[in-house]
Parts: structure tokens; sequence; C-alpha cells
């Protein structure tokens, strides 16, 4: 019944993703040339209930269905690793025009090409575990 | 019918992503889709050549879940709510077809100058596909997050390292489309 629950929960972030057209490459490139409000108006809503929903979880204690706490834990501070691993992350999310969420989604549409990124990104995600300690977090 | 294949415009997806956020948290998980790549090196057995795949994975089976609901999203969408056409603004239609000949904005969701199997002989188009993916997961995992994770979980709990981290998405997607494409496509 919980593993239900996820894949509908799955089920519908696939359908938000490729009817907002998020998973589109068409929409990542223009995005980054500035050229439509699209990606910044899903973005920037979906952040500003985001914000909203999150403090009302939290000045109410809201637990999820079935008791323990909400995962909301406070993410480590450090600034190496998120500018260094994000820049990473925005170049191949621009190479590909797909980032992990709408990779799958169009690996569904019928896209086999996007096999490829997927194979990409397994590669890069194992590579990071091996060099893990090497780098500066 | 037009009103079921036309894409939902900004107002109705921003909202439904973030609802996607809470029906994730009320079920006591957080909305990151990153995280399922590192579950899947694990249960692919990366665990004998890092510690950091050495973990439990069969109890990160709830993100595969999600992943294989996102495939089945993806093929619901594409076949029976869209027609698969992608509608861009026309000055960056034009800028694409003069610059780099992708003539394929309106026509079709992905460009087929890049995503049609027609290339599947074409080096370099594997390796700009191969590379992105790569250095998507390479810095997903150092980032700690993704898109998801971080520019809408980690920014909706005002965590400041999201903030860094989206900062740093969007520094390389601009220089990867402005400086970077120039010299490649």
């Amino acid at each position: 019944m919980r593993y239900l629950s996820y894949l509908a929960i799955g089920i519908f972030f696939g359908i938000v993703m490729f009817k907002s057209e998020a998973a589109s490459w068409f929409r990542i490139y223009e995005m980054f040339r500035f050229d439509s409000f699209h990606m910044y108006g899903i973005i920037g809503s979906a952040l500003v209930l985001g914000v909203i929903g999150i403090q009302v979880i939290k000045r109410n204690n809201i637990k999820p269905l079935g008791g323990g706490e909400m995962s909301l834990k406070p993410k480590e501070m450090g600034v190496p690793r998120y500018l260094i691993g994000g820049i990473i992350f925005g170049l191949g999310w621009a190479l590909s025009g797909a980032c992990p969420g709408p990779m799958y989604v169009l690996a569904g549409a019928g896209f086999p090409m996007i096999l490829i990124v997927i194979f990409g990104a397994l590669l890069g995600t194992f590579v990071y575990g091996l060099l893990r300690s090497k780098l500066p977090h | 019918m037009e009103w079921i294949t036309d894409p939902w415009p900004w107002y109705v997806a921003g909202p439904l992503i973030a609802l996607t956020m809470f029906l994730l948290l009320l079920v006591g998980k957080q909305f990151g889709m990153s995280s399922n790549l590192r579950t899947a090196c694990s249960a692919l057995g990366c665990g004998k050549a890092a510690d950091f795949f050495k973990f439990d994975w069969k109890e990160q089976r709830w993100n595969l879940t999600v992943v294989a609901g996102a495939i089945i999203g993806g093929f619901i969408a594409s076949n029976y709510m869209s027609d698969n056409t992608v509608e861009i603004n026309e000055v960056t239609a034009t800028e694409l077809s003069q610059e780099y000949n992708i003539d394929s904005a309106g026509e079709a969701y992905l460009p087929t100058e890049i995503f049609s199997t027609d290339h599947l002989n074409d080096p370099k188009i594997l390796l700009i596909l191969l590379a992105g993916g790569f250095m998507v997961g390479f810095g997903a995992r150092y980032a700690g997050g993704c898109t998801s994770g971080h520019a809408i979980s980690g920014l909706s709990n005002l965590q400041l390292p999201s903030l860094i981290a989206v900062i740093g998405f969007f520094i390389g997607g601009l220089v990867m489309i402005n400086f970077i494409y120039p010299l490649i496509f």
C-alpha cells in the first residue's frame, strides 16, 4: 500500500513534468537565454507555495501519515560542495537539457536516446562516490 | 479535446509540483529526484568499489518506486495527453535555427537534431548526451541534490546551502548555453 502511494505520486509527478514542458530540452534552453518566463514561473510559484506550506507544517507541528517526523532535516552547511557541485550540475543540465526527474519522464515518453543521459548520470554518481574523499566539501 | 493536449501553463504546473512535494512529505519522504541514482548504484553493487554506496539500499526502494511512477507518467502524458510539440519564444526558435540548425522547435517535444535515434551512430551527439548526463549525476551528488531537491525542497525549507547550490545551477547553465554551446554545436 505504501509503495502504491509512492508509485501514484511518481505518476502524478511524471504527468506534471511532461504537461508543463519542464521536461523539454527547448524549455531549458529558453530559460537559460532568459527568453521566457515559463520555467521561472513554474519554479517560482512552486517555491512560494512550498515556503508557505512548510511554515504551516512547522508551526502546527504536522506529522506524516502513520507518525514519525517530516523529512525536513536542515542541510549541512558548506560552500565548495554546493557551489562547485551546483555549477557542474548546471553545465550538465543545460548540455543534456534534462535533470534527474525529467530524464525518467522522457524515457517513459519514448525517447530512447535519453537512456544515454541516464547511463551518464549513473556513471557520474558512481565516479563521485569513488572520488568523494578527495573532493573539497 | 484541445484542453487535454494543450500544455499546462506555469501557474498550473508550479502549484502541482509543490503538491508533489507535500504529498511526499505526507508519506514521510523528501522530494528529491537525484538520490535514486545513488540507490541504483548501490543496488547494482557499487558498494564493493566505494563506501558511499555501502548502505541498505532496500530501505531506499521508495525512490526507485517514484522513478517507476515518473516513467509511467511520461508514457501516459505523451501518449494520451499531448500532441508532443513545444512552442517556445519565436526569437529563441529563430536563433536555434540560424545558429545551430535546430529547426524542430514547435514541431517536436525534444529537438530531433539531437534526440532522434538516427544519431545513434553520431559520436558527437552520443558524447554530448553522455557528458551531459555524467555532469548531472556527478554534480547532483556533489551538491547533495538537484533541481527538485534544492530548488524546490531546500529553498522551500529556507536552506542557505540550497540557495548556494541553485546559484551554482544557474552559473553552470548560463555558461553552458551562452559560452560553450557556440563552441560545440
